[in-house]
């Protein structure tokens, strides 16, 4: 095949703007983050403390009916290295690697987020090992779990 | 009262990482010849279509109405349906209520991706929930190896039995002329010493990323024998779901509720008691090596904890009890919105013993299924015994 007869193909780029409603549960949630260092889960009848917080147990398919601090201390409920770069979907750029990333289960929570942990040796990292929020200065958070920098392992002297 | 379905043909392109000859609509429409084309029927001959891929991959929206001339849905109806990695069994499913029902006799699922043409890393974060979960997303092989690690931590499973399953799939597509990364010679070894993604998952522990299309029609008992010598009658075709958020099912791969829930359902629709007895085969999503050793314990094909064991028995092999992909899998072909509706017709190829160089000898029952994240699945069984 020569060029003349290869076929094309058409580069195009496309920006999207969008401005997400929070709605009220991530709003109380994402205040309380943001102002207080706080970390409100939300509990069933039941007694499932759900974190994001929501307004409907799935286990239960019930209302959830109470607000619940939970953490800041937390353990890992899994964990991995990540070497492969990866665009942040928050600044657009690739996050360098390698970082650590796990599953992080708030003390009295029962379900987990992902979020960054600051360790990139997997023979350091188990799942189990508490881990605690590094925080972002008040004056640089936005309302997000961005806001909590990553998790740092204590390791038990 | 529900009309008895079956599977009755099947095409696919052949799948590769990028296929720049051919526009989405002109590789649509190879896989829909080739599914036609095996019973000599036309596109008049198939009453309503529905499609499917992930429409962020290639950043087309509507791709229902950018295909309609390609796959002949002009004046027909045509449905779309876009959820994620189960999209291709999910839209097999759909085609198979359309004709069970009974408003359709004919019906033509159509699953595609063309992942050379947009960037998959990027438009894989909206996939996250926006207010909770994108700020602090890893991508599908972040994601991924995170919970792996807690599948690894209960069930003891190694590196070497992972990288086993890697090698079964390579070898296995080697024999498919579908497939896309065919390594007839790929060793235990070479998948250990392969590039570190994200720990414990290599390189070759992961499925690669393909443009591909795939079809399959489905039609009516009254149809069915006529269309195909050996139909694959639909015993089974069930989906569940689980909780929302990615974190919310604590054990995750180690424990896949929406996979154990629609065993559940599927297996007592289709009257399976002892899935190692009972199928003669298996296609289902894997989307890593450490996933499928998890999938044969959350399947019932072995005790918890024993996914490991049961690669080192070669049960899963070509010539072991329950052939699991022989087709190669989603480790060796991924086409996202076709990989789950490949399965399918995977399956229905081996129940019709139209697989050519990969059959395995006298399949009468199959299984496929679809992987939604850990949070949906789908299951099909498919058998040559009408129900």
């Amino acid at each position: 095949m020569t060029a003349a007869d290869e076929p094309l193909r058409l580069a195009q780029q496309i920006t999207l703007h969008y401005r997400f409603a929070a709605g009220t549960f991530a709003s109380t949630f994402f205040r309380a983050l943001k102002e207080e260092q706080r970390l409100l889960a939300r509990a069933c009848p039941n007694g499932h403390v759900l974190l994001p917080p929501r307004p409907v147990c799935g286990l239960c398919n019930l209302a959830t009916s109470e607000w619940v601090e939970v953490g800041p201390n937390a353990s890992l409920g899994g964990f991995t290295v990540v070497y492969v770069p990866f665009i942040d979907p928050m600044t657009g750029v690739g996050r360098p690697v390698p970082y650590g990333f796990g599953l992080v289960r708030f003390d009295g929570a029962d379900t987990n987020i992902y979020h960054l942990v600051d360790e990139t040796d997997p023979a350091k990292l188990r799942i189990g090992l508490p881990v605690e929020p590094v925080w972002r200065e008040p004056e640089e958070r936005i309302g997000s779990f961005a806001d909590i920098r990553w998790f740092r392992p204590v390791y038990s002297a | 009262m529900r009309k008895t379905v079956a599977a009755v043909a099947t095409g696919q392109t052949d799948h590769v990482s990028r296929r720049l000859d051919v526009g989405i609509p002109e590789l649509v429409r190879e896989a829909v010849d080739r599914c036609l084309e095996t019973r000599e029927l036309a596109l008049a001959d198939v009453d309503a279509l529905v499609v499917g891929n992930m429409e962020m991959f290639e950043g087309i929206n509507l791709v229902d109405h950018w295909l309609v001339d390609a796959i002949g849905a002009a004046g027909k109806p045509l449905w779309k349906l876009n959820n994620g990695g189960t999209v291709g069994s999910s839209i097999a499913i759909c085609a198979y209520y359309l004709v069970a029902s009974g408003y359709h006799r004919r019906v033509l699922a159509v699953g595609f991706e063309k992942q050379s043409e947009g960037s998959t890393q990027s438009a894989i974060t909206t996939v996250g929930d926006p207010v909770w979960e994108r700020a602090v997303m890893a991508g599908a092989i972040g994601n991924f190896a995170a919970m792996t690690s807690v599948y690894v931590d209960e069930s003891g499973v190694t590196p070497e039995q992972a990288a086993k399953v890697a090698v079964k799939a390579r070898r296995n597509a080697a024999r498919n002329p579908h497939a896309h990364l065919k390594m007839p010679n790929l060793t235990v070894e070479e998948v250990l010493a392969s590039d570190m993604l994200a720990y414990p998952v290599r390189k070759l522990d992961f499925c690669p990323s393909s443009d591909g299309a795939c079809a399959v029609l489905f039609a009516a008992e009254e149809d069915a024998s006529l269309l195909s010598p050996r139909p694959a009658w639909i015993h089974a075709a069930v989906t569940a779901h689980d909780q929302q958020y990615m974190g919310d099912s604590p054990k995750r791969l180690a424990e896949m509720r929406s996979l154990i829930e629609a065993r559940r359902r599927g297996y007592a629709q289709a009257g399976i008691e002892d899935p190692v007895r009972d199928f003669d085969v298996a296609e289902i999503y894997e989307p890593a090596t450490y996933a499928e050793l998890a999938m044969y314990e959350c399947l019932g094909f072995c005790e918890k904890g024993g996914g490991g064991r049961f690669i080192d028995a070669g049960v899963p092999e070509m010539d072991g009890a329950l052939p699991v992909n022989p087709s190669g899998g989603v480790l060796s072909t991924n086409p996202v919105g076709a990989t789950a509706l490949i399965r399918v017709a995977e399956a229905a190829k081996q129940v019709m013993d139209e697989a050519g160089d990969h059959q395995v000898p006298n399949v009468k029952r199959a299984l496929a299924t679809g992987y939604g994240g850990n949070a949906w699945t789908d299951l099909l069984v498919l058998s040559t015994e009408k129900p």
